[in-house]
């Protein structure tokens, strides 16, 4: 039952071949018996995920089911859940029980999806291999000796050790796609603005864009239909019609025009990544795409520009974070500026301290011009960029990440090195595009993604060329060994 | 040496919108503590603002009305600080480009002479919340009901040169907010409150003086107070060759006296960014025209407008202009009375101002309605009661025993016109009082108002003082 | 850029984060890695570029003035360190 897409279960469910009770149970089976391994849930709450389950069947039975009533989902833990802890993977958080859900749990509660639980995250959402988390590194399922990617790592790790069907994960600068890559699982970063960020923990505010993580990218579809659409309660939500994603998974990619820039398959991407990129590409070649070369000649700095952006939106979202009105307090403050310095830096871990500072320094007297507003400049530029590169291409493809998963510890020494795992995918944040990874293979034994790269709302399209891929294709059904 | 000030100045004004600017939470003052504090006021995690379209229109209405230019595309920033009122670590403001820009303010000082003061910019701002230093277990206590209330914070040039050339423009500005409708004005509630940033240089120099920010002084006295304790403090700094610092002071109204506010000492960097939670806010032209046809008759307007409708000099007219409820007052009270602007004019300033002095009161809370002065003067001019005893009416209207009709008629204070009565009561005078008869016809003349005064005490105030004054002069004479 | 100890304490002090006198020295060299990345961008041409604060190029939308929100205090300061009569608590602000 475990391996069965989102698309089987609905199917499963709607012919009473079992009830969403016993779904839920099964999958929560799963994690108790997988989970202590990969650590990829920081809170399951069984009692609240089988009464969603109990609530689903009643609504199923009543004939009143919509699309994801009764599948068991996890949200990554960035998104507050009403009574139930939200600790964004951070100490600062331990004891934050949300008062409200966020805009998104709210929209999977109301089409009576169940709460499988709250999955582990680089903390704060600041890291790329989930081991920034306060509760620990997350493993990978291909390997427990290397990182699943970050920082939607537990989300990424739990799919595709089928501990749950689909999950929620949160993309800055490549937080949804490259632990999907590394993981070997699908996942999509909508266009900025089409998925609400109401209470989702903010990160870095211009950046920040919540979207699925699932088997495949027909699932991606079912669940972004959930998903996306104007939210009142967020001021960068976009209002637009959202389509039905599933009605053009099958339109045919005949004609399509690819785009390959030159610049995703150059120096530092791992031979091997870009071996397997290849042959996925010759896969749309076969069913009549065509490819051509592009440029995006601003490519190498995005990273540079992104680490100004980032940190400095960050320095600013986390000041609330002050021991104040909720979250980590330390014991006795002996005075204002001691409950500040004490709880913040008994509350955060050293990547989030990193980045406060980097930020804060980005944006203090004397040096906003230097680092802020240049940053803001180059974004132009990488964003004209992929508007060129979009006057003569459809999509855009390349690697995911320039290699496969690496081990645990590997580059928790080197902060920059760890940043370089996120070159590919952080230009499309900044630019606000569509992206969405897909699984492509292997290298060395581990998973690797292609990435492909849409204009602004076109998720229909890249989901479509996803499915198109995956029909001819079985890596999306590969189970790692040990989660058969 | 001689001295001259400088000062401009930073009012914040709370705009009267029902919920907050990026929150649908209740602005209305005087809650029990944080009971009106929602989710985005507390800054929770993952909340977002949106913008009150309320706050932006009365921004853009006050910038037509101090003739500024309005930024078609303005932008919030976050100012960043730590705070315990400050919820989310930072502030909501704009900085770079604020939505108003600039504009001016005319002012008429005590001589009658008349000076523009130059708006650099207003911009829209959140408020923070309220530290209660009472004692909580040794601790403050936090009050968020005020954080997210929107404000309106408008920034002159530095263009006054006097304690009265700041109180003047507060004023005017006070009044102006309290027109278009803005800003209730309250200033015991906060709802208008100032910074004054304060220097002195010698006169003739070009160059500004090192100054100080004089904080959150909430009456137009204590500005003039705090201005003029802050500037001999300055003088006798740099006159006993010490330098003025720049600092943020607080005006100890106990005291009478500013002192440096210490915890704020520390230099600030408020890395200032634009707020990517928020997005360009929008004003057409088109917008800005609609807003035009909304304002009110604005007070300079309606001053000119006193002076050449009404025959009012310009300190009437200022008097009578300085809130849109005076002047709406003042001329009910014409219509009513159908008599003289004039005469109308002096009751408003005369005995209807003293009287709300007297109890505290504003026009418009005035137990006596302008319909009921009207009623009052239109019985002055029609003889039905002379001036003297129609302030004796206006006292019984005050303590509400009815309108002046009423009050006439009950106490039986119409005038007595008939001369033949009146005559009567002269005769009984003049015997009365045969001596003083003979004064005046050896040439006293002095002595006539004597005997006014007792006609006028012998019929009550009543007898029609003109005609009094002829009969007696005619009898005296003969 | 390379910061020093000086800085790094300036940087942390403006962050409100604590920082031990034995950690200054590794995060002065991590931020000036860091800043080093960074300063990559100095090789770009930006000149008459317009800064971009937005992916995507809206404007604000408004909301109109209605109170929407009631009273959730309770609930609200469930989840508070330290609170009474109502009010949040801290260590004395002196002003």
């Amino acid at each position: 039952m475990h391996t069965k897409t989102i698309a089987e279960i609905i199917e499963g469910l709607r012919n009473k071949q079992f009830s969403s009770e016993e779904l839920t149970k099964a999958y929560l089976d799963r994690i108790k018996q997988h989970d202590k391994t990969l650590n990829s849930f920081i809170t399951v709450d069984a009692d609240v995920a089988l009464k969603n389950a109990r609530d689903a069947d009643k609504k199923i039975a009543d004939g009143n089911a919509e699309s994801l009533t009764g599948i068991p989902i996890a949200q990554k833990d960035i998104f507050c859940t009403q009574g139930i802890k939200t600790t964004c993977g951070s100490k600062m958080l331990d004891n934050f029980i949300a008062p409200y859900n966020a805009t998104t749990v709210q929209k999977f509660n109301d089409v009576g999806a169940v709460l499988a639980g709250k999955t582990n995250m680089d903390e704060f959402a600041m890291g790329s291999s989930n081991e920034t988390s306060f509760y620990g590194a997350v493993k990978n399922p291909w390997d427990t000796n290397a990182v699943p990617g970050g920082s939607s790592g537990g989300s990424a790790a739990s799919v595709a050790a089928r501990l749950v069907p689909a999950a929620t994960g949160t993309d800055t600068g490549g937080s949804i796609r490259q632990p999907a890559a590394l993981c070997g699982i699908t996942g999509l970063k909508p266009t900025y603005g089409r998925v609400s960020r109401y209470g989702m923990i903010a990160f870095a505010s211009s950046l920040d864009q919540g979207g699925p993580m699932t088997q495949t990218a027909e699932d991606a579809a079912i669940m972004l239909n959930v998903m996306a659409g104007f939210d009142q309660r967020d001021s960068t939500s976009v209002n637009k019609p959202v389509p039905d994603y599933t009605s053009t998974l099958e339109d045919s990619v005949k004609g399509l025009k690819i785009g390959l820039p030159k610049e995703y398959f150059g120096e530092g991407l791992d031979p091997a990544v870009g071996d397997a990129v290849q042959v996925a590409i010759k896969e749309y070649e076969k069913m009549g795409a065509t490819v051509q070369e592009i440029s995006l000649p601003n490519t190498h700095f995005a990273v540079p520009t992104y680490y100004v952006i980032a940190p400095a939106e960050c320095s600013s979202n986390l000041s609330r974070f002050d021991g104040v009105r909720f979250g980590h307090r330390c014991d006795n403050p002996k005075d204002l500026m001691d409950l500040y310095t004490r709880s913040r830096s008994e509350g955060f871990g050293e990547e989030v301290k990193r980045r406060i500072m980097i930020g804060a320094y980005a944006l203090s007297a004397g040096y906003y011009d230097a680092y802020y507003l240049k940053a803001q400049k180059i974004r132009q530029l990488i964003s004209n960029d992929f508007k060129q590169a979009f006057e003569k291409v459809d999509v855009i493809m390349g690697p995911t990440a320039p290699d496969v998963a690496f081990n645990i510890g590997e580059r928790t020494e080197d902060p920059v090195t760890m940043y370089l795992s996120d070159i590919y995918t952080i230009a499309v944040n900044l630019a606000g595009l569509p992206g969405i990874s897909i699984p492509a293979g292997f290298a060395k034994d581990r998973p690797v993604g292609l990435q492909i790269i849409g204009n602004y709302f076109e998720e229909a399209r890249l989901l479509n060329v996803s499915h198109q891929y995956q029909k001819v294709t079985d890596w999306h059904r590969r189970v790692p060994k040990g989660f058969e | 040496m001689e001295w001259e000030t400088v000062i401009g100045l930073e009012i914040h004004t709370q705009l009267r919108t029902k919920s907050k600017i990026f929150s649908g939470a209740s602005t209305a003052y005087g809650a029990e503590p944080n009971t009106q504090a929602c989710a985005v006021d507390l800054g929770l995690p993952g909340v977002l603002p949106v913008l009150n379209k309320e706050a932006v229109h009365m921004a853009v209405k006050f910038g037509v009305a101090v003739n500024a230019e309005i930024t078609p595309r303005s932008i919030f920033a976050r100012k960043n600080y730590f705070y315990p009122d400050l919820p989310k670590g930072y502030q909501i403001s704009q900085f770079e480009l604020p939505i108003v820009g600039k504009g001016e303010l005319e002012i008429t000082l005590a001589d009658g002479s008349v000076k523009t003061i130059g708006i650099t910019r207003a911009h829209l701002e959140e408020d923070a919340g309220k530290s209660l230093h009472e004692d909580f277990q040794g601790m403050t206590g936090i009050d968020l009901n005020r954080a997210g209330t929107p404000l309106l914070e408008i920034v002159s040039e530095p263009d006054m040169r006097s304690a009265e050339e700041a109180v003047a423009y507060m004023k005017k500005l006070h009044s102006l907010v309290q027109y278009i409708g803005i800003c209730d004005g309250n200033m015991q509630e906060g709802s208008f409150r100032c910074d004054a940033n304060v220097s002195v240089r010698p006169k003739g120099q070009k160059e500004f003086g090192t100054r100080a920010e004089l904080k959150n002084i909430n009456s137009f006295r204590f500005v003039e107070r705090a201005i003029n304790f802050e500037v001999e403090r300055q003088i006798d700094v740099i006159e006993s060759g010490g330098q003025v610092v720049q600092e943020t002071r607080l005006y100890d109204a106990d005291k009478d006296e500013t002192r440096s506010m210490r915890s704020k000492e520390e230099s600030h960097d408020y890395r200032y960014f634009p707020d990517p939670d928020l997005l360009p806010v929008e004003v057409t032209a088109d917008d800005i025209e609609r807003v035009r046809g909304e304002l009110p008759e604005l007070p300079d307007q309606k001053r000119d407008r006193f002076m050449a409708d009404y025959e009012l000099n310009m300190e009437e007219a200022n008097i009578l202009t300085s809130s849109r409820e005076t002047g709406d007052y003042f001329e009910t009270v014409i219509k009513a009375s159908n008599s003289k602007p004039k005469i109308c004019a002096n009751w408003v300033m005369g005995e209807l101002s003293g009287a709300l002095n007297k109890s505290d009161m504003s026009i418009s809370e005035s137990p006596v309605s302008a319909e009921m002065l009207g009623g009052l003067i239109q019985r002055i001019n029609d003889n039905t009661i002379s001036g003297k005893i129609a302030k004796q009416v206006f006292e019984a209207m005050w303590n509400g025993e009815g309108d002046a009709d009423a009050v006439i008629e009950n106490k039986g204070l119409k005038q007595v016109t008939d001369t033949g009565a009146i005559e009567k009561i002269i005769d009984e005078i003049l015997a009365a009082n045969t001596a003083q008869v003979e004064q005046y016809r050896a040439g006293k003349e002095k002595m006539l108002g004597f005997f006014v005064g007792q006609v006028m005490k012998q019929s009550q105030g009543k007898a029609n003082p003109a005609i009094v004054n002829n009969l007696l002069k005619e009898k005296l004479s003969s | 850029m390379a910061l020093d100890r000086t800085d790094v304490e300036k940087i942390a002090h403006l962050a409100r984060l604590a920082t031990e006198e034995s950690e200054l020295p590794g995060y002065a060299d991590d931020l000036s890695n860091i800043l080093k990345l960074v300063e990559q961008m100095d090789a770009a041409d930006t000149a008459n570029v317009e800064p971009m604060a937005h992916p995507l190029d809206m404007a604000q939308r408004l909301r109109e003035d209605e109170v929407t929100e009631e009273n959730q205090r309770e609930h609200f300061q469930n989840i508070a360190p330290q609170v009474e009569s109502g009010l949040y608590l801290v260590p004395k602000v002196i002003e």
